[in-house]
């Protein structure tokens, strides 16, 4: 269960940031900011051999004392970032490989609606739905 | 001006717009305001309605008197009806027929609908098929007094009599068709009622003949107003359109979005004109429909077969093909029209895209209409698709379709069935839908099912022809039994046809053996060596796996089929001593022998001819050494070694097996299988028991075979003495160990021997003896599995490197469709 989701554009900038409201949520998008430096780093260090070798999930960007973070990014440089807690001790690492994939999948069921323009924030309600899915349920 | 001929109705109709032009009341309207709008209205080209102008007169006078003016709603109905404009034709005698015919002019919406509305109740006196009962007729027509009003009319020229011509229903009837192309974009809708008002107000201000008319005309208006105007907030403009038409759906008008003042420009030229004239008609109705229809029906997301006709014009305007796609850019245009939110059509979509592939098919794009009309009407969007506007499969939408399509157009034949009628039809379409969805679902799911399940075989048999013989088809259970299967299977192999083996009850196994089981066989012998298994089932399936070897070993003679299977051994089959470590037994075991002073050939000949039935466990073991020669892997006679013992307890057949293995020596490697399906049928008093039996029935079927082997082992070395084609399974079981020896040539007396021993001894010193076969077999094994698996890999490689070509170029085309790096 994520505490917080983001799908940030190949320009850097967030498409979709949704995070478990209890906590200042100004934190977590901090957190994600700074995380894209460590996405950056990783495909770049990929970079050299093919492109299309290129693992698509990142795997633990980086952790904190209080979470971690997992990254995933597209063949379009369109990055998924995952914050989760650290107490949240049970989830695998092929759970946070599945979250990613639903979260690529609903993606491009948003990019394929024609009324939705690329760039454009996502506002698409099943992304939503799938996404509220994936985040911690708080009471 | 010529004689004017009208009917009643149109003569009440006329006179009705006439009142609505007439806003000054004077009986003579100029060219301008109302009569512009009302011959725009017509949507008529301008110069049709220049043309008509001139024709009635007015442009002479300067303005529409009522006789121009009824003569211009005559041409204007001529007109529309597609007929010359002539002036001769509005009154000529032969031509009024064809006067009859016309249908009343029909202007834009808010003129439509009044007339409709007119029309309508016109429609009720007239279907009723005689004029002459105006009492009953809502508005009650005093015949003689239009035409005393037509001829009394001061300002117009005299108009003609006219004649009381009963009314034609089926021109009104004609009305409510949806693809009259009349229709013209609607201007202000609201003005419409209000201006009946005044109309009704004025006239009953003025003209005291007319008022009756006029006044129940226009008490007819206002009822008809009224649910008009009954306004809907979100719905603007819908009430406007109260449906004039019985029959007419919920028809979404898109342009009745726009302003009512604004005369919507046709969205497209000419197609969507025809659509939005479509969607006009269709309007009228929308939102009393579905108000009507919501009330009337649970599911407000049922489509009627008036909508879905509808809805399938408009998906013809755009892609001809019902059964193709619109690609989502047309989608968007299309739906965009609709002037609803982007956010919400961006929902829409989702919804509605149902295999979320980017474009619709035609279930989806009626869905996404009906969806689009619903929100038009005030309805909120559902969070989810329901289930009435799922869509089916495209893959059953030739069999599903065609029954619903054949029930819409039982619907539609009745166009002015009003709403009520609707209620039987409706329920029962709906009925068919769910049914229909449920299937398609299940058919989606089937489907989908299948095709994944297809390319998986496709997948498979890509690989499976790569060898025909050798090739690792699949792993299939092979029954271990006898020797005498895999014997009868060599011979099948070398025969063809060679089904009948009497030899053993396995006879149903043989051809499956040796087709199918060869190479899965092999793999699983390879496999179950590796691992030391024991089992002389996976002997066989080694075995089996070298169908060819063993093939080669039953029809060649000993030393051929030696030479081609196992290389390291010649025909001699020297090897005193095995230095191969995947056998240690085997080590052990050619020392045994030798040290006994057998060679191998010793351990590997086996008796042939008549392995002792009562030793099948020792004939089994021997049977493994025969094996050798055919593809027994090393660990097969380590195998048989293990499980002899194994096998012992369970069977005596094992003891068969040494012999057999002395037996095999004097014969060819295919002797091994040979004699497992003699054991197997020797065996029939001897339980044959999984593995064991394998072993057991080998070392029967050897027992059998060894006297015809003995017989034969000078002709053949290995082939001989199994005679009968032995499952290749088996042989490969028993060929390697027996290959070994095969080209010894040892009598009987020496499998006797062997047997003897193998009886005696424990599967320790057989399996000495066979290891070394059995490692020779195995070796000629292994290298058939690799070489099988060598193919295999070599194919796959192939389909990898294309699959990654394939992902390559994709990715190439999706860059290059994503130039522009958004934003």
């Amino acid at each position: 269960m994520a505490v917080c989701i983001a799908v940030i554009a190949k320009e850097n900038y967030p498409l979709y940031i949704r995070s478990v409201p209890t906590q200042n949520e100004l934190k977590f998008h901090y957190t994600v900011h700074t995380s894209l430096d460590v996405v950056e780093e990783k495909i770049s260090a990929v970079g050299k051999a093919l492109g299309d070798q290129r693992e698509l999930y990142l795997g633990l960007l980086y952790p904190t004392e209080d979470y971690k973070v997992y990254g995933y990014v597209t063949n379009s440089k369109v990055k998924f970032v995952i914050v989760v807690d650290s107490s949240n001790t049970s989830l695998r690492d092929n759970e946070i490989r599945s979250m990613f994939r639903k979260l690529h999948n609903s993606f491009t069921d948003v990019m394929c609606n024609p009324f939705h323009n690329p760039g454009d924030t996502i506002q698409s309600k099943a992304f939503d739905g799938i996404v509220s899915g994936m985040m911690v349920q708080t009471a | 001006m010529e004689s004017l001929t009208l009917s009643d109705v149109e003569q009440k109709y006329y006179s009705d717009l006439f009142v609505y032009c007439d806003t000054d009341n004077t009986k003579k309207v100029a060219s301008n305001g109302r009569v512009l709008d009302l011959f725009r209205a017509a949507q008529l080209p301008s110069e049709v309605v220049l043309q008509i102008t001139e024709l009635c007169g007015a442009t002479r006078l300067g303005h529409f008197g009522r006789s121009q003016f009824y003569i211009a709603l005559k041409l204007i109905a001529i007109a529309q009806s597609g007929l010359p404009l002539r002036v001769e034709s509005l009154n000529s005698g032969e031509s009024i027929n064809r006067i009859k015919d016309l249908p009343l002019p029909r202007f834009v919406v808010g003129k439509n609908e009044a007339e409709a509305r007119h029309a309508a109740l016109y429609q009720d006196p007239d279907s009723q098929g005689l004029y002459p009962a105006p009492g009953t007729a809502v508005i009650p027509r005093p015949p003689g007094r239009g035409h005393q009003n037509k001829k009394g009319h001061p300002s117009s020229t005299s108009l003609p009599v006219h004649e009381v011509i009963q009314p034609l229903a089926t021109t009104i009837e004609s009305q409510p068709e949806p693809t009259s192309p009349v229709v013209s974009p609607h201007q202000s809708p609201p003005t419409s009622p209000h201006s009946w008002r005044k109309h009704k107000r004025q006239h009953s201000g003025g003209n005291a003949e007319r008022q009756p008319v006029v006044a129940a005309t226009g008490a007819v208006w206002t009822q008809f107003r009224e649910p008009q105007t009954g306004p809907v907030a979100g719905d603007g403009m819908w009430p406007s359109h109260s449906p004039p038409l019985p029959g007419q759906e919920s028809w979404v008008s898109f342009t009745a979005d726009t302003p009512p003042s604004s005369t919507l420009p046709a969205m497209h030229p000419s197609s969507v004109q025809e659509s939005t004239t479509i969607r006009t008609v269709a309007s009228a109705a929308t939102t009393n429909e579905i108000q009507r229809q919501s009330s009337t029906y649970d599911d407000p997301w049922k489509i009627t077969d008036e909508q879905r006709q509808y809805y399938i014009n408009q998906f013809k305007t755009i892609q001809p093909d019902l059964t193709g796609f619109i690609p989502g850019s047309a989608a968007k245009e299309f739906f965009t029209k609709s002037k609803l939110p982007i956010l919400e059509l961006s929902h829409i979509w989702e919804l509605s895209d149902f295999d979320k592939d980017g474009a619709l098919t035609l279930d989806e794009f009626c869905a996404a209409f009906h969806l689009v009309v619903a929100r038009k009407n005030g309805y909120d969007l559902p969070e989810k698709l329901p289930e009435s506007l799922m869509p089916k499969l495209i893959d059953l939408d030739d069999s599903a379709e065609v029954p619903e399509q054949t029930a819409d157009v039982g619907y539609s034949a009745s166009p002015v069935e009003v709403t009520p009628n609707k209620s039987p039809s409706m329920p029962s379409l709906n009925q068919a839908w769910p049914e229909m969805n449920q299937s398609n679902e299940q058919w989606e799911t089937f489907s989908e099912r299948s095709s994944s399940s297809q390319t998986l075989t496709q997948f498979d048999s890509n690989i499976a022809p790569a060898d025909p013989d050798t090739a690792i088809v699949h792993p299939v259970p092979i029954r271990m039994t006898p020797s005498k299967i895999h014997m009868q299977e060599m011979e099948l192999k070398r025969t063809g046809s060679d089904h009948n083996h009497p030899t053993s009850p396995l006879l149903a196994k043989p051809p499956e053996l040796s087709e199918e089981a060869k190479l899965p066989a092999s793999m699983k012998f390879v496999a179950a060596n590796t691992v030391g298994d024991g089992y002389s089932s996976s002997d066989s399936f080694t075995s089996d796996q070298e169908p060819i070897t063993r093939q080669r070993s039953q029809s060649g003679t000993s030393p051929e089929a030696l030479k081609v299977v196992a290389p390291p051994p010649p025909p001699p089959r020297p090897h005193p001593s095995h230095s191969r470590s995947s056998s240690l037994d085997m080590n052990r075991t050619f020392a045994a022998t030798s040290a006994t002073g057998q060679p191998q050939p010793s351990t590997i000949a086996y008796p042939p001819a008549v392995p002792p039935r009562p030793l099948p466990t020792q004939t089994s073991v021997p049977l493994t050494g025969h094996r050798v020669e055919a593809e027994s892997i090393a660990g097969g006679g380590a195998v048989l070694t293990t499980t002899s013992p194994q096998q012992i307890p369970q069977q005596p057949n094992f003891a068969d097996f040494s012999q057999f293995q002395a037996f095999a020596a004097s014969e060819q490697p295919s002797s091994l299988p040979e004699v497992d399906k003699h054991i197997e049928p020797g065996q029939g008093d001897k339980p044959s028991e999984g593995a064991g039996p394998l072993r057991t029935v080998k070392s029967d079927g050897q027992a059998d075979e060894r006297p015809s082997a003995t017989v034969n082992s000078g002709a053949k070395g290995s082939s001989g003495p199994l005679a009968p084609p032995p499952k290749p399974v088996r042989r490969r079981l028993k060929s390697e160990d027996e290959l070994r020896p095969e080209d010894e040539q040892h009598g009987p007396q020496k499998s006797n021997v062997i047997a003897a021993v193998l009886a005696t001894q424990p599967s320790i010193p057989r399996s000495v003896g066979k290891d070394k076969k059995a490692i020779q077999a195995s070796i000629r094994r292994n290298k058939e599995t690799n070489t099988v698996l060598a193919r295999l890999n070599s194919e796959l490689q192939q389909q990898l490197k294309d699959l990654l070509e394939e992902r390559i170029s994709l990715e190439v085309q999706l860059e290059q469709l994503r130039p522009f790096s958004h934003l």
